[in-house]
């Protein structure tokens, strides 16, 4: 990202020829902007804003139009603030078949729909690196499901779905062998693959399986998205390195004049699978699901995948060739253009679907890519958009006809009419944007009033932090015929696409509190008369409440040195927003966030004896620092009894001595 | 409108109550044996924490002799409609005073609440 800090001057004199009035910093918001994003205290804002986490493996939360962070979502990291990834019930969510993965790179979302619109029930997100995909349940704002990938690398065309959800696609960006094969990196074109996995989704609980994997020929599956309408029934992947280069790709991956959007149908696919017309291989797999009953998540290793390969499964794979090494891969709202971003052309091709499909229909090729026909560019093409700008990256749609396209290389985002394909506006970024987001922007309604730009590169815009700056995001009002920026804010981890949604889809169904009577955890304590310490071996379980503002027991003996001790901590309130959390000294993972009616484990193993204070760490009464409690523990050997209790039944176990 | 001879009487018998939707709870002779079970195993998981059966304070007042400090209908408004009593009660904000912990709405439903009523009664040797 650095080494094009440089050439950005004069890609700014390369764009102020091109926008012939370039807006400089000040000048460029005017007029009611401040209005427009005010969001008066105790008020609500207009959209939910799911943003990726990048480099985090986070997903953020902001509320739209204010810009107002609201959430983290644990995804693919662990984090110690609220103990996901470190609780005995979060631990498995990040396991895999090479044991417990702490941290990944999440790049994409898509938020669940039914008959192309959103339904406000799941968010998707993918892990790059170690291929992933995770299911969010908006309801809790909580990672309910994450599936690992096998026969993938670099899981970056995902997690983009079919308009009822019926699949979750993931497509690889780093071709590999299938399989272990040990085999030499020069032998790419003959052993390497991309694959694109489709995962089913059932559509009553979300639970995720891989349906069928399609085997492609070496090559970089870029981005992707699902038809709609017309198209339904079809999947587009971008692809670049169809020149199939393993090293320098910077050069070797950018010769061709035109890489190739991948058009799958899937539903043929399906039939194919129905019909056995698949391989099943043997390919190992976690899949983690987080149980809410039983507060508690589980890691299962599947052991086959059903491959689809094209040789065996005609007319279900085509090619249509776009120019220059393309980005996004975007279907409008009607579900008729497919618009190719090819990020080194300097035109915008629009593909037509229905010419597409006439061209399929009367063999218009001109011949195949390893066994996969070539559609003639022409054949499929609806037209193309002319001196857009430089390096178009992502299009969004506003659901009245236009298009939105961001441009990397000029810093900024170009309106343009999907009819006749004429630039209709720009308006700068600060600076290199890479994906924008309209909410709904890529269904088959978008809510056409705003359009967020996800910038690369933050520069001047924030007081600066040091040589890492945060990643800057830049809110439009789209809903006139000029764009109009209205505020800038800055981003946590590095955000690439994202998701809006109205609040109202989704506001009033968040769980509040977890009824403590349907607490189907193993260790819940049913209040305070059931706490306990129970000793097995050198396993200690301590059956733990937690009320405002005491903890049952606070006070433990007969601990010793080399114990593995659990602290099943029962959060007794029964109210939104009281958490209470629970820490120990010198314990060297994490703490715990204990949601009210919720029981969450942490492990402690002590290695020196000690008198080891603990407390709740989230504010929740004015008698918040009383919340504490010590766990004596003891040399190894040493006979001090197991007592345990709070306030008189503590007074009386050590009166028992 | 008839105006009451003695408002202020009457308005003092209203506060009593409490703020709620409770404004007329029928007690029952013989205590209700069901209920007062149901009501013990509600005090056990949401309330022992803070509320002893003798007439001790822990975090909250001990609960003894409650049901005769206390109507009924206060009791369950209370016990349904936490926030609102401690914000405008003035006899719940006087007990916010003395325990300084604002008492958590345990979102007991009515039935739950009245359960609980049985077993305070119970408690206190009502019959």
């Amino acid at each position: 990202m650095k080494k094009i800090f440089l050439p950005l001057c004069l890609v700014a004199a390369v764009a102020s020829l091109q926008s012939c009035k370039m807006k400089n910093t000040t000048s460029a918001v005017k007029g009611d902007a401040d209005s427009k994003v005010y969001v008066a205290p105790g008020k609500y804002d207009e959209y939910y804003n799911f943003v990726s986490g990048g480099f985090n493996g986070q997903v953020s939360v902001y509320g739209l139009p204010s810009g107002r962070l609201l959430k983290l979502i644990p995804v693919f990291s662990v984090f110690p603030e609220n103990g996901y990834g470190y609780s005995e019930e979060t631990k498995a969510m990040l396991n895999t078949t090479i044991g417990q993965v702490p941290w990944d790179d999440q790049h994409h979302l898509d938020l669940s729909q039914t008959n192309g619109e959103q339904d406000g029930r799941w968010l998707f997100a993918n892990a790059n690196n170690t291929p992933r995909i995770a299911r969010i349940d908006l309801k809790t704002f909580k990672t309910a499901e994450i599936l690992q990938i096998p026969n993938s690398a670099g899981n970056h065309s995902s997690p983009f779905i079919t308009e009822n959800t019926e699949y979750v696609v993931a497509g690889t960006r780093f071709s590999v062998p299938l399989g272990a094969e040990d085999v030499p990196i020069n032998s790419f074109k003959q052993n390497f693959h991309s694959t694109a996995s489709f995962i089913s989704v059932d559509k009553n609980s979300g639970h995720m399986a891989i349906a069928f994997q399609i085997v492609l020929p070496g090559m970089n599956l870029d981005l992707s998205h699902g038809g709609k309408g017309p198209s339904h029934d079809w999947f587009f992947f971008s692809s670049y390195n169809t020149e199939q280069a393993y090293t320098l790709l910077e050069v070797n991956a950018s010769q061709k004049d035109k890489d190739y959007i991948v058009a799958v149908n899937w539903k043929k696919a399906e039939e194919y699978a129905k019909a056995g017309k698949g391989k099943k291989m043997a390919a190992d797999y976690a899949h983690n699901t987080f149980d809410e009953s039983k507060q508690i998540a589980t890691s299962v290793i599947e052991h086959e995948v059903l491959l689809l390969d094209p040789k065996d499964c005609p007319d279900m794979v085509y090619m249509i060739p776009c120019p220059k090494s393309p980005h996004g891969c975007d279907i409008d709202p009607s579900g008729e253009y497919i618009v190719g971003s090819g990020k080194l052309a300097a035109l915008i091709p629009v593909f037509s679907f229905s010419k597409m499909i006439k061209a399929i229909g009367s063999k218009q090729f001109e011949g195949d890519f390893q066994g996969i026909p070539i559609i003639k560019y022409e054949a499929a093409l609806y037209g193309e958009v002319q001196k857009p700008g430089l390096g178009p990256l992502h299009t969004e749609f506003d659901g009245k006809g236009n298009a939105y396209t961001s441009m990397f290389l000029s810093s900024e985002v170009v309106k343009w009419n999907l009819k006749d394909l004429k630039v209709l506006d720009r308006a700068p970024t600060y600076y290199s944007v890479g994906h924008l987001m309209i909410p709904g922007g890529d269904t088959r309604k978008p809510g056409g009033k705003y359009l967020v730009a996800y910038n690369k590169i933050t520069k001047d815009r924030f007081l600066p932090t040091g040589p890492e700056l945060a990643q800057s995001a830049q809110l439009y009002d789209i809903s006139g015929d000029k764009m109009q920026l209205l505020l800038d804010y800055p981003t946590i981890g590095e955000p690439h696409y994202a998701q809006a949604c109205p609040a109202s889809l989704i506001k009033d169904q968040q769980v509040k509190y977890y009824d403590i009577n349907k607490n189907g955890n193993e260790f819940v304590t049913m209040g305070e008369k059931k706490t306990n310490v129970v000793r097995k071996g050198n396993r200690v379980d301590v059956y733990m409440t937690a009320i405002r503002s005491h903890l049952v027991p606070d006070n433990i003996e007969g601990v010793f040195v080399g114990d593995e001790i659990y602290f099943h901590v029962t959060n007794l309130e029964q109210d939104w927003d009281i958490p209470h959390g629970f820490a120990i000294k010198n314990n060297p993972n994490a703490e715990l966030l204990i949601m009210p009616g919720e029981t969450v484990t942490l492990k402690f193993s002590p290695q020196k004896q000690g008198i080891y204070p603990f407390y709740c760490t989230d504010f929740c009464s004015a008698l918040h620092q009383e919340m504490s409690g010590y766990l004596r523990v003891s040399p190894k050997g040493s006979n001090t009894p197991l007592k345990f209790g709070t306030g008189d039944t503590a007074e009386a176990a050590t009166a028992q001595k | 409108m008839v105006v009451p001879k003695d408002k202020t009487a009457d308005q003092a018998a209203t506060d009593a109550k409490g703020k709620g939707k409770f404004t007329e709870v029928k007690l029952t002779h013989p205590l209700d044996k069901a209920m007062l079970a149901k009501g013990k195993a509600v005090y056990d998981v949401k309330c022992s924490a803070c509320h002893k059966l003798t007439g001790d304070k822990l975090v909250g007042p001990g609960w003894k002799g409650v049901t005769d400090r206390r109507k009924p209908e206060w009791i369950m408004n209370f016990v349904t409609n936490t926030d609102e009593m401690i914000d405008k009660d003035p006899a719940a904000q006087a007990m916010l005073e003395q325990c300084m912990v604002r008492m958590p709405n345990q979102h007991l439903s009515d039935e739950e609440a009245r359960n609980v009523l049985e077993f305070m009664r119970d408690n206190d040797g009502k019959n």
